[in-house]
């Protein structure tokens, strides 16, 4: 690896935190040893926590291009990799057609089909083309088994083979990431190819950090009120959905831009939808809110 | 410098593999893959630092949340400082031995009233409430339980396959007439099959389930065993408990006390409100309820308030697409659902049925592979 080689963890958490996202030692460390190891690196943990930004950060930081695949229920290969554009073709074929054969042999005319200007290329196609670059695999656990059968191959080997075409080989294998959010058990055989890092919430500190370095704007006794609330939602435990790191950020911003120095009720009830997305909880936090500040 | 190193008999790798050793006997899954992937990986840091040991190796050897505890465990039991190398070394993984039940059921040793007498105690053990059973009716129990026939719910995939039976697929047929350079050729014909839909049991195991525990947990364990991928079974009693791991354990009297070592609150308590609301915070929004059956094994005793467990039960109804209850007491004579648990859930309940005799678990079994 050339462009990606990094020295030590340290330094790692070093560019990632020029790029405004701050690792902690674990995070680094797991993060240096996927880019020696060169394997994929699996993250999990609950939603908002940073997984995601993770894999943008580190593009960010080696100046490489993000290719984003997000997964659902039923991807499959022609989603992820590459597919023929087949109208293109059939369009092609009749022009050729129309044309009177352009003097062509069937065998040129069919290996004109399987031109590069057909091939649609997807996201881990796209990632192994333009290599060096991060791979980014969103939310793994949505896909299912035989997708995973098949990311397996592709990241155990770095290459796909498209039978009209070729063998595409990565020179530099890519930086990929996988995040899931544990909806089910991913295989193990593909657990075992990537190094594992579960990450939790951070603490107050850090959280009051990642606040100030992404919004510089937000004046620090807001930035510190508004970590404090969120904190003690999270471990209040009647919310439905615990905030993360985004929504802590989503809210200071809003009321930020509501010109607000400090946290105060009014302003806390008006910009509840940044932090809550459940009714059931804008009403809890807003009467907690009112304990907290009233 | 490694810590295993002021001991020269023991190399650093000997210390490491040896540690791996102790995590999968810890209970983490660790195949000899992974242990070697975090030598390399502690090759890669600077050895002589604690904390880099211990996050290549939660990096290499865990594949879960749930291993991480038991890792932690065995990482500060092993490279606390004051440990010499040797010592560690003969900390020998403790290994699992499984609770293996007598089992004397007097089985057909030849002759065929010996045989016909053994069906006739079978018909008549499948109506018996298990809660009542001795020894040996138990026994011969477990030996039905292997028997029962196991259907799953299903869901119909997007994805569609080469299916003779199935319609004309427009995209392939086009294709496969491109292979052949336009010309036009049969009809590719494609259906999207069935799958299994995924299932989450929740197992009561408080006092007043204590009889009945045991046999749905091996119910569990049977559909587990039918579709390992699909099946997630937690007990519910003063906490809530994910034992599906256990219950992939092929044999079910190993997998049962696998389960059983896991499950800390047996025949306790039980605030099925609080610990149904523990459940869908931390699984409700994932993919594992959404779309699932969801089958709770429960006499709906609930010390707790029913209003909450009312409203628990309902956010779960929103995800899941079936609830079925299956009550103990439902399948006996006279049984009214007067307590105030049951009350709260039941609007909120697909199904209401029993679950107490096998032939009551064969019932139950045929709901949940009609939802």
């Amino acid at each position: 690896m050339t462009q990606t080689s990094i020295s030590s963890a340290t330094a790692l958490a070093e560019m990632l935190a020029a790029t405004g996202y701050l690792a902690d030692e674990g995070l680094a460390t797991i993060g240096y040893l996927a880019l020696s190891m060169e394997r994929p690196l699996l993250l999990e943990g609950e939603p908002g926590t940073g997984k995601t930004s993770l894999a943008e950060a580190l593009a960010e930081a080696f100046g490489l291009p993000l290719i984003r695949l997000q997964c659902y229920e039923g991807i499959d290969a022609a989603q992820a990799l590459y597919d023929w554009d087949f109208t293109a073709q059939i369009l092609h074929l009749r022009s050729v057609e129309a044309s009177g054969g352009a003097g062509l042999s069937v065998a040129e005319l069919e290996s004109s089909l399987y031109d590069k200007r057909f091939l649609l290329a997807r996201p881990i196609l796209k990632a192994l083309q333009q290599s060096p670059a991060v791979l980014l695999i969103d939310e793994i656990d949505r896909a299912d088994d035989e997708f995973e059968a098949f990311l397996l191959e592709v990241l155990s080997t770095y290459q796909v083979s498209i039978p009209e075409f070729g063998t595409v080989k990565a020179d530099t294998p890519p930086i990929v990431v996988l995040t899931s959010n544990r909806t089910r058990d991913l295989h193990d055989a593909l657990k075992r190819r990537c190094l594992y890092h579960w990450i939790d919430h951070p603490g107050l500190a850090r959280e009051v950090e990642i606040v100030r370095t992404r919004l510089p704007q937000v004046p620090a006794l807001l930035a510190e009120q508004v970590v404090r609330v969120v904190q003690q939602i999270r471990v209040t435990d009647d919310v439905l959905k615990p905030p993360g790191v985004a929504e802590t950020l989503d809210w200071a911003r809003a009321l930020h831009q509501l010109g607000r120095a400090e946290l105060d009720l009014e302003s806390a009830a008006a910009s509840i939808g940044a932090l809550c997305k459940y009714r059931e909880d804008t009403e809890r936090v807003s009467a907690a809110l009112s304990r907290m500040l009233g | 410098m490694p810590p295993a190193s002021q001991n020269p008999e023991h190399n650093a790798e000997e210390i490491l593999l040896a540690f791996a050793a102790a995590v999968r006997a810890a209970g983490v899954k660790v195949t000899a893959d992974r242990s070697r992937s975090f030598v390399d990986a502690v090759r890669r840091l600077a050895l002589d630092r604690r904390s880099d040991v211990f996050w290549a190796g939660r990096a290499t050897l865990c594949a879960s949340p749930e291993d991480l505890p038991a890792y932690q465990r065995t990482f500060e039991a092993w490279f606390a400082v004051e440990h010499s190398a040797a010592q560690r070394l003969e900390t020998s993984a403790t290994t699992v031995s499984a609770a293996a039940l007598d089992n004397d059921d007097g089985g057909p040793e030849g002759g065929r009233e010996q045989l016909r007498a053994l069906a006739s105690r079978r018909e008549l053990l499948r109506h018996r409430d298990v809660a009542i059973l001795d020894d040996t009716e138990r026994a011969l129990l477990h030996r039905l339980f292997e028997e029962l026939p196991v259907r799953l719910p299903t869901r119909q995939t997007r994805r569609k396959h080469l299916d003779r039976h199935g319609d004309v697929d427009r995209v392939r047929t086009l294709r496969d007439q491109l292979r052949r350079g336009g010309e036009p050729g049969p009809l590719r014909r494609a259906r999207a099959p069935r799958k299994p839909r995924r299932m989450v049991w929740l197992v009561d195991i408080s006092g007043s389930m204590a009889p009945y525990a045991d046999s749905l947990l091996r119910l569990a364990h049977r559909v587990v065993e039918a579709a390992p991928r699909q099946v997630e079974v937690f007990t519910l009693g003063t906490r809530l408990t994910r034992v599906t791991g256990a219950l992939r354990v092929p044999d079910p009297d190993n997998a049962l006390a696998l389960a059983g070592r896991a499950v800390p609150d047996w025949s306790g308590g039980t605030r099925l409100g609080e610990v149904l609301r523990a459940f869908n915070d931390r699984w409700g929004q994932r993919v594992m309820v959404r779309g699932a059956v969801v089958v709770i094994a429960s006499d709906g005793w609930e010390r707790g308030d029913p209003a909450l467990l009312g409203r628990q039960a309902e956010r779960l109804h929103h995800l899941a697409r079936r609830i079925i209850w299956a009550n103990p007491h439902r399948g006996k004579a006279g049984y009214q659902p007067l307590q105030r648990g049951i009350r709260a859930v039941l609007p909120h309940v697909d199904f209401f049925i029993g679950g107490h005799s096998m032939q009551s678990f064969e019932e139950l079994l045929d709901v949940v592979a009609n939802a």
